[in-house]
């Protein structure tokens, strides 16, 4: 039977198992919406922005670990979409945007929302397409999927003009994907293992050096068992937190610019380090002269590229986190769990000396009192999201995680306005857990517009704003770098966040104490409707400890 | 590693499709990395094209732009040595009233030959090895050319 391109993009997404995608509609891709309403298998969320639906998808992809789907139109539809694409290239979140285009004979003629939409997606995803036969969309479709899920995943944009869903044609889905250019390697080298697991005998400072790559091949499992097969302790990126789980005592805490005292001293000062799925992010490293002098460094990485790229290494191992930890374990049976013991009381002294801390006030709510507190309450049951500044550091620091794929951040992008959205895709993705948004009063702005898409498809996401009036982080570096200048960061005009909530059908508390919070909370969690809680905290507390830019990894401001 | 800065060639098979250059061109421009000249053509018979960079760098960059290339979907092979086989061409106009003879044996001197003689000036082409293109290009300033361009360079593994 012959169907419709747009028809066959709407069994495509079957054929991959996509039961929700997010979206916004537009002219040069009415084609597909038309098919979208004539079929009852994939929901489509219609999003208040494209931005929200890119965002959502990749939320939803982080947490259930299966390619989030976003479809667009053409022009400002597409450009719209690109932070999102840039979100996740930058975080290899593996999703697939799906965007019209004017028809094929309109290309290049400046027509009305004419983009070039693979010029400029070209630099911010793992791989592009322009389909211009109906006959190639089974093929691209089946491609995208395969290319953003496997090896380093990553997001991956269909361009489709709009004569081509118009057009008839056979389709056939193909069971296998051929692709003879791009052969992700996934199995380590036997040989290089081997020699790393010789220098972990060998080594008295061993560390783990935790990535999101961990997460991405779902080896968290794995990690765990190996840091109790040899007793090495663990230090987090940012993507990396739940991997190892709080309560782990071979956890050392976060790394990097407001990592822990102890985890950053023991970067410094491990003589091996091995890097699992992280990729040496100036972030991580401070300063890149100064970092890890005395170590050898092992680094494995489905990504070849990611290894020697920053810093040299003598142990590379490329290949699938999942099937190289598998055969480590394997080797490493047996390892003396006690070999490690005087380093790891060196680190626990550091931790005890200067621990992540915060000095509490009896006049006003400290942010980090609060994330403690949602720990407190909702430990495992909730997913945790954030935007991007210092709430989002406070909770990467504070926050109890228990697994892999309970935080969802804007790591390497850092895109404000990342939050909501996505939390609304975690929502979507894992329904039976409670989807909490740490934001901040800067960044809930910038998607708010998303209030309405969780009103209407009653997707009970909980933003909770650390009220500062400040964009706090850039004020923190204001404060401490430019003899506290206060250039364009004071937020003291501020709308009410509890009618905006409830303008949109949601609901809003404004809360000034521990208790109030409590209440707005469990409130919130009762009346299971999206919410906006506006947390007043203190305007000035920074976030401790610092490495400051460019600065070394042991030389922390810790006040 | 060496971070000495020196000349390296390296050559790039691809799957014949259009967006293929961008996709390579555009990675240097990202990155950072320079192009020193690029030549491009369909293998024979086949359905993927060889692209030839030269480019100056130290060895960790030349190894990252090959990681990095490597990394782009449509790239079959990435391969960057020190003893390719490399020819290029040049083409050079000189004025009318250039001496025929002398020119002729340069040309010669260098694999090449005067192609046109025309009212607007010879042309002559030369297809040599870079470094000799480079002399020959050097050599003909005397004849004081009017236009000099070069095709890039071309290489293949011994
Ligand atoms: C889209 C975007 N624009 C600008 C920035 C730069 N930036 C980083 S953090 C920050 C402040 C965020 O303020 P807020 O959301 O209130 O969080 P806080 O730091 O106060 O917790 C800004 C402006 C960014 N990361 N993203
Ligand atoms: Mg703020």
């Amino acid at each position: 039977m012959r169907i419709s391109g747009a028809r066959m993009v709407i069994e495509a997404l079957k054929a991959e198992n996509v039961y929700t995608v997010f979206g916004y509609p537009g002219g040069a891709i009415m084609n597909v919406y038309d098919e979208l309403y004539k079929q009852k298998d994939i929901k489509h969320i219609l999003t208040r922005h494209e931005q929200g639906a890119i965002h959502s998808a990749e939320g939803y992809a982080k947490v259930s670990g299966e390619v989030g789907v976003a479809i667009v139109t053409s022009g400002p539809g597409f450009t719209n979409a690109v932070t999102g694409l840039a979100n996740a290239y930058m975080d290899s979140t593996p999703i697939v945007v799906i965007s019209g285009q004017v028809p094929l004979s309109l290309i290049g003629t400046d027509a009305f929302q004419e983009i070039d939409a693979v010029g400029i997606s070209r630099a911010c995803t793992k791989h592009n397409y322009l389909i211009t036969k109906v006959s190639d969309i089974a093929r691209v479709f089946k491609e995208a999927f395969y290319i953003a899920r496997s090896g380093r995943p990553g997001p991956v944009h269909i361009d489709i003009p709009k004569d081509i869903t118009a057009q008839l044609g056979d389709f056939l889905y193909p069971d296998f994907v051929d692709i003879p250019t791009y052969r992700p390697i996934t199995r380590g080298n036997r040989e290089q293992l081997e020699k790393l697991i010789n220098a972990i005998e060998k080594s008295s400072r061993p560390l783990l050096y935790l990535g999101g790559g961990i997460v991405q091949s779902n080896s968290s499992g794995l990690i765990r068992q190996i840091a109790k097969l040899t007793g090495i302790p663990a230090v987090e990126t940012l993507m990396a937190r739940g991997v190892m789980g709080s309560e782990n005592p071979l956890l050392i805490s976060m790394v990097g610019m407001h990592g822990s005292y102890a985890a950053n001293m023991a970067m410094s000062e491990a003589d091996l380090i091995i890097s699992l799925g992280a990729r040496f992010d100036d972030r991580v490293t401070g300063k890149l002269s100064e970092f890890a002098k005395y170590a050898k460094v092992a680094h494995i990485d489905i990504d070849p590229s990611s290894i020697n790229k920053l810093v040299d290494v003598d142990y590379p191992v490329v290949g699938d986190l999942n099937f190289v930890l598998s055969e480590m374990v394997n080797l490493l049976k047996g390892f003396n769990s006690n070999k490690f013991i005087d380093w790891q009381k060196t680190i626990n002294k550091n931790d005890q000396l200067h621990p992540l801390n915060y000095d509490k006030s009896a006049f006003i709510l400290k942010p980090q009192e609060i994330i403690e507190r949602v720990g407190e309450l909702l430990r495992d049951r909730a997913n945790i999201s954030t935007d991007v500044g210092q709430h989002q550091m406070w909770s990467a620091q504070f926050y109890p995680f228990s697994r892999a794929r309970q935080f969802n951040t804007s790591g390497g992008l850092g895109t404000m306005g990342y939050g909501f959205p996505s939390a609304i895709g975690v929502k979507v993705a894992d329904q039976n857990r409670v989807s909490i948004n740490f934001t901040g009063d800067g960044s809930i702005l910038m998607n708010i517009q998303e209030l309405m898409t969780a009103v209407e498809y009653n997707i009970p996401v909980i933003n909770i704003i650390l009220n500062n009036n400040y964009l706090g982080m850039v004020r923190q570096w204001q404060t401490l770098f430019y003899d506290d200048r206060i250039s364009q960061t004071d937020l003291s005009m501020q709308p009410d966040f509890v009618k905006l909530a409830e303008s949109f059908g949601g609901i809003g508390y404004r809360v000034e104490t521990l208790e109030e919070f409590d209440k707005a909370l469990l409130d919130a969690i009762d009346k299971n409707i999206v919410a906006l809680i506006d947390v007043k905290i203190d305007r000035r507390e920074n976030v401790m400890p610092m490495v400051p830019a460019g600065g070394s990894l042991f030389n922390m401001m810790l006040k | 590693m060496s971070s000495k800065t020196r000349r390296h060639i390296i050559s790039v098979t691809v799957r014949n499709e259009s967006s293929v250059l961008s996709r390579v061109a555009g990675l240097f421009a990202g990155r950072g990395y320079n192009i020193e000249s690029l030549t491009v053509a369909p293998i024979p018979n086949e359905e993927f094209s060889r692209i030839t960079i030269e480019t100056i760098g130290d060895q960790k960059t030349v190894d990252q732009i090959e990681k990095q290339l490597n990394k782009l979907i449509p790239v079959l092979k990435v391969v960057e040595r020190e003893d390719f086989i490399e020819q290029e061409i040049a083409m050079a106009k000189f004025p009318v009233e250039t001496n025929l003879a002398e020119l002729d044996a340069l040309c010669r001197a260098f694999n090449g030959k005067i192609s046109i003689i025309s009212e607007n000036g010879i042309i002559a082409t030369i297809s040599d090895h870079p470094i000799r293109v480079g002399a020959f290009i050097t050599a003909s300033s005397r004849f004081s050319p009017i236009e000099i361009i070069r095709s890039g360079v071309v290489a293949m593994e011994p």
